[in-house]
């Protein structure tokens, strides 16, 4: 009888790519929508995530994210290398600057200043160059987004010279940092570097970067930090947990995406709904003509599980890939990089194909559920 | 199946449905309507019984009771030897799967199966092997004359040839009653006249009842007794059958 459910859904190919459709439909735009929200939450948390040697971040109380640092003072590098525990302590700058591109035009860009010494604080994935280069004069490293923003048509390369606050830079290394939420553009030099290319005197310190003993003991050094030097001292997770937080919190992200897939869901459902209502009305009499020869509603209920299972599983399937066609070709352009189809969220967008189809099909499972197969005997 | 003995002492066929004081009545809106007051029926076995009378007389009514796809506010119906106003659900539909065998007059096929496969429904849905029920309905459709079209989409056959299908998908589980609404009305005279040519020859057997409504007079011929229906009544018994006891009018 599963077959027999099969072959009427196929005897209608009309409603049944109509089913398809809307079901790939709603997977393409929660998948697609999803993924690139959380790929912008990862965005933000992008500089924490490109050192994960770090153990403790140490910032000024207020700071909630590490896109709004809030300056400390130098002596306070001092303080935490002095906690018990802490194996080694570097200074950290970010800022966000602009930068005069070759077209003329402004662009932001986050300035990363580093450890002078160490150079602990810049992503390991080096492309061109290496890290020790940075300690060459005026020495900077750009991500390829940002080169390519910098010097449209080009491929990446060192060697390239650009004025920061009026102030030589050159690019001597191309390092392939995480994308940032915002800019696309990251350079990375000296800490006693970035001060000068910001304009930033005095009290530059944007935060502490700690290393601890073990990781066991990461959580006790942090609140020894904390008690010590009256700052905020808290572990590399926890940091990322609030500044995706802030993002949540302070920005439309969530109601602008939530929205988007809503709405997908609700498109799903109504196409889904209507058309496989239409689907069993116009097949209502089949139906009550199978009741009347003696197939239990029990068999009834299992064809159009089967029915909506096959338009969910092909119309996931079709959805999905639509969605990893989109982030495999649109993710290769530098505003879209780091946007990929996360196997979360397709496994989320599966359970949620089920359900969309679950209840688009509910109010045509009731029609069948209580067709009066008598209805078989009224011309 | 309940045998009876007939005003001459001989064994009479069984009766394959014997109602008695049915009685049915539907609202619309705060009026009852009854639509059968009381009917007393009966249908035996090896014989082909017409119920005929006026449009809204009840015939569609009593056979829906019969065939277990609606139930009766009082009455007694038995059919083959079951009380089935006792079975509720699943095992109604059980019921009907096991025993009965209904035509329509829309013929009620599925547009995406084969006539083959429309035929092998109810052995498809009474558990039997789809290779095994199909099989079956391919030899009930050749004796069926349809033989060469087993693989045609009910689309591509004439309306007597869809008729024969469901005449087909009607006897394939060996039902011990078949219930016929119109048979006939959606078809031409000589297709009706075939179509009932062939229920005689294949539906009806010496274990087997065959009860048809029908409205068309130019099947009345084939009846072997008429029960004429008004106003939810059985008014007149007439037949032509010895095993019928003999009646006529």
């Amino acid at each position: 009888m599963l077959v027999v459910a099969l072959r009427m859904l196929f005897g209608d190919a009309t409603k049944c790519l109509g089913l398809v459709f809307g079901v790939a439909l709603s997977t393409l735009l929660v998948c697609q929508q999803v993924s690139i929200f959380f790929g912008l939450l990862a965005r933000a948390a992008s500089v924490i995530d490109d050192v994960p040697e770090v153990d403790i971040w140490v910032m000024d109380p207020a700071v909630k994210t590490i896109e709004v640092p809030y300056p400390l003072r130098d002596t306070m590098l001092q303080r935490v290398r002095g906690v018990a525990g802490v194996t080694w302590a570097v200074p950290f700058f970010k800022a966000t600057t602009q930068v005069r591109t070759r077209r003329g035009t402004l662009d932001n860009a986050i300035m990363v200043g580093v450890d002078d010494v160490s150079l602990v604080g810049v992503p390991d994935r080096f492309l061109l160059g290496t890290v020790d280069d940075l300690a060459l004069p005026d020495a900077i490293a750009i991500n390829p987004a940002g080169f390519r923003l910098l010097f449209p048509g080009e491929e990446p390369d060192v060697g390239r010279e650009l004025a920061l606050h009026d102030r030589r830079a050159r690019i001597v290394a191309i390092v392939d940092s995480a994308p940032a939420f915002s800019a696309n553009l990251s350079i990375y030099t000296r800490y006693s570097l970035a001060t000068r290319y910001t304009n930033n005197g005095r009290n530059a310190l944007s935060f502490v970067l700690a290393k601890a003993d073990s990781a066991a003991a990461v959580p006790a050094v942090a609140a020894r930090i904390a008690a010590v030097t009256g700052l905020k001292a808290i572990d590399r997770r926890t940091f990322r947990g609030e500044t995706i937080g802030y993002i949540l919190e302070t920005t439309g992200i969530p109601a602008s995406f939530g929205t988007v897939v809503i709405l997908g869901v609700l498109i799903g459902i109504a196409i889904v709904g209507l058309t496989f209502n239409q689907f069993v009305m116009e097949n209502i009499r089949q139906y009550a003509a199978l009741k009347a020869i003696g197939v239990r509603n029990a068999w009834l209920l299992a064809m159009t599980l089967t029915q909506a299972a096959f338009v969910a599983t092909i119309g996931y399937g079709i959805g999905l890939a639509a969605a990893a066609g989109f982030f495999a070709t649109a993710g290769r352009a530098d505003a879209l990089r780091g946007f990929y189809l996360l196997p979360d969220v397709a496994i989320g967008v599966a359970i949620l194909a089920g359900v969309i189809v679950l209840l688009a099909v509910t109010v045509s499972l009731r029609r069948v559920f209580f067709v009066d197969p008598a209805t078989v005997f009224r011309g | 199946m309940d045998a009876v003995i007939d005003d001459d002492g001989e064994h009479a066929a069984p009766l394959a449905v014997r109602c008695a004081g049915v009685e049915k009545s539907f609202t619309a809106g705060e009026t009852a309507i009854h639509v059968l007051r009381g009917t007393d029926f009966v249908a035996r076995a090896g014989e082909m019984t017409f119920l005929v009378g006026p449009s809204g007389c009840g015939k569609t009514t009593l056979i829906s009771i019969i065939g277990a796809i609606l139930s009766a506010d009082a009455g007694t119906i038995e059919v083959l030897g079951t009380d089935i106003r006792r079975l509720r659900g699943g095992r109604l539909a059980d019921f009907r799967l096991a025993n009965l065998g209904f035509i329509f007059q829309q013929f009620n096929l599925l547009p995406a199966l084969s006539a083959t496969e429309n035929a092998s429904l109810p052995l498809v849905a009474a558990g039997r092997s789809t290779r095994a029920s199909e099989r079956a309905a391919a030899v009930l459709l050749d004796r069926l004359g349809l033989g060469s079209h087993l693989h045609k989409m009910p689309a591509q056959l004439s309306g007597g040839q869809q008729q024969r299908v469901a005449i087909a998908r009607a006897l394939v589980h060996g039902p011990k009653l078949v219930i016929c609404d119109e048979p006939t009305a959606s078809l031409d005279t000589e297709s009706g006249r075939t179509a009932m040519e062939l229920l005689r020859e294949v539906a009806l057997a010496a274990d087997r009842g065959v009860i048809i409504v029908t409205h068309d007079t130019r099947i009345f011929g084939f009846a072997d007794v008429i029960h004429t229906m008004s106003d939810g009544v059985i008014e007149q018994v007439s037949g032509r059958s010895a095993a019928t006891g003999g009646v006529s009018t």
